[in-house]
């Protein structure tokens, strides 16, 4: 699963159960601002990393997952896990 | 003059009945929410029933959103789930999330007997001991801290008075409606949500049956097998669920045309300090009588007025002691005992939450003017049988009833008595 659309599509979905800003969700893009825009609870991106962990097979050190700030952030960590 | 303090809202997740018209039909009617849980004789236990509230679960998908769903364990469904009800109930709107104004008037006192132990068992401990705490996730703290449920509640309401959880044992949910009084009396709240939530774990009750407590011998009748002030007793069923009260000043609630269930006329809480045959897990009978008597005294009433009594009976030995202190607190000779009812004859015993859960049946009795059933004592226990004309078998309909006192009594010694009114306008 190393194609950028389809990465994209399992982050969104990881994501919509955090996202309380439902208008956010429905424009997302690359350029969405994870806590601004999407407006996850700060203390539960430690449960969207673990998601993304489980999801892609990958691991995620913390000084990565203290990187990701929107959307496209996390969808480039995780291609470049994969790559 | 010390402020009058009034019911108008409350909320039940009960056994035999979730939700407030559920639970007062299935009084009346007597009903048992008592089951047999294929999955504690697979784990050993002596006792293999319980009072699980049915539908739990599916209740929580429709009332709470899916990221907050993975952070409330079974305590904090049922306390949440009797809390919101309760505020509705009260008429108020359930504030939406991003709506910024704070109910500053209002708090809550929302306790439990020993807490979120279906996270603790399930998964703190086991991905601690086995090196996985970077996998743990963020939702541990919030569902093992004491004050969890009160936590969650608050944000649910947007509550901006005190909110805590307080907890001694099996007292609690009675503790909390009390210390609630005492908040808006002293005029430091308006209203509060008050009661207890206890979840449905076997590892809360596993300790319990180590103790041999929990009744053993009618695992293949569940309905029979909560059977306070019988001879037949042999131990309590345990339970889950939960109660709210939403307390309110009567002057708040005539303020704004609320619909008042009753008034809490007073009550005590004290603890017999584990002395006269008083231990971390018997009452000193001496603090009961105390503790009654002082519940009476401070709802203003004698122990003639007391009209009906919801008591602690769990169907342990300690059911002839209780009734025994109650004849003596109210100074009432055998026959002259107001009705005495056990909620736990019909759901078990809740822990925590029982003292809520019981609280909202005492308004629903005074409301509809009936004492409901006692269930699975046909055979009273011999030194209950001067006061089995007390006992009623069948829900007694008893419209001229005016007022309840209900007790609980917990480990730790600890006691607590609030008596309820009939509110008739004035």
């Amino acid at each position: 699963m190393s194609d950028e659309k389809q990465i994209f599509e399992k982050v969104v979905e990881i994501l919509k159960p955090y996202a309380k800003n439902p208008d956010a969700l429905a424009s997302v893009s690359q350029e969405t601002d994870i806590l601004g825009g999407l407006k996850v609870n700060s203390a539960r991106l430690v449960d969207v990393v673990l998601a993304f962990e489980d999801a892609f097979g990958i691991e995620v050190a913390d000084d990565d997952a203290d990187k990701v700030q929107t959307v496209g952030d996390a969808v480039r960590l995780i291609q470049g896990k994969l790559a | 003059m010390t402020r009058r303090v009034v019911v108008t809202g409350m909320g039940v997740v009960a056994p035999n009945g979730v939700g407030l018209a559920a639970f007062d039909a299935a009084l009346r009617e007597g009903r048992s929410g008592v089951r047999h849980l294929p999955r504690l004789a697979e784990l050993g236990f002596g006792c293999t029933v319980a009072g699980v509230p049915p539908g739990v679960d599916a209740a929580a998908e429709a009332a709470f959103d899916a990221e907050m769903l993975l952070a409330m364990n079974a305590n904090h469904r049922m306390g949440a789930l009797a809390a919101i009800e309760a505020w509705a109930d009260a008429g108020f709107e359930r504030p939406r999330p991003d709506d910024d104004r704070v109910h500053w008037e209002a708090g809550a006192v929302l306790g439990t007997g020993v807490g979120g132990l279906d996270t603790v068992g399930g998964k703190l401990v086991p991905m601690t001991d086995a090196g996985k705490v970077r996998r743990m996730g963020s939702t541990m703290v919030e569902q093992v801290m004491g004050s969890g449920v009160s936590a969650r509640v608050s944000g649910l309401l947007a509550l901006g008075n005190q909110v805590t959880s307080n907890s001694s044992a099996c007292s609690t949910g009675t503790e909390a409606v009390l210390e609630g009084v005492a908040r808006i009396r002293a005029g430091l709240a308006e209203r509060m949500l008050c009661g207890g939530s206890e979840g449905d774990s076997h590892y809360i009750w596993a300790g319990f049956d180590a103790m041999r407590v929990l009744s053993r011998r009618f695992n293949e009748e569940p309905e029979r097998a909560s059977r306070p002030m019988s001879a037949s007793a042999g131990g309590f069923v345990p339970a889950a669920g939960a109660g709210v009260l939403h307390l309110e000043s009567l002057e708040s609630a005539e303020r704004r045309g609320a619909r008042i269930h009753a008034e809490v006329l007073g009550g005590a809480l004290n603890c017999g300090g584990h002395r006269g045959g008083g231990s971390m897990t018997a009452p000193n009978p001496e603090g009961v009588r105390r503790c009654i008597r002082a519940g009476l005294a401070d709802a203003g009433i004698t122990p003639r007025e007391v009209g009906a009594i919801s008591g602690h009976l769990t169907a342990t030995g300690a059911d002839p002691n209780e009734v025994e202190a109650w004849a003596a607190a109210l100074e009432a000779a055998p026959g002259a005992l107001p009705p005495i009812t056990a909620t736990k004859s019909m759901i078990g015993h809740a822990l925590g939450a029982a003292g809520g859960i019981e609280s909202v049946a005492c308004v629903l009795m005074l409301r509809g003017g009936y004492v409901h059933a006692s269930l699975n004592c046909e055979d009273v226990h011999p030194r209950v049988e001067p006061f089995a004309a007390s006992i009623p078998h069948e829900t007694r309909p008893l419209p001229a009833l005016r007022t309840i006192a209900k007790a609980s009594f917990g480990f730790g010694d600890v006691n607590a008595c609030v008596v309820f009114g009939k509110w008739d306008g004035r």
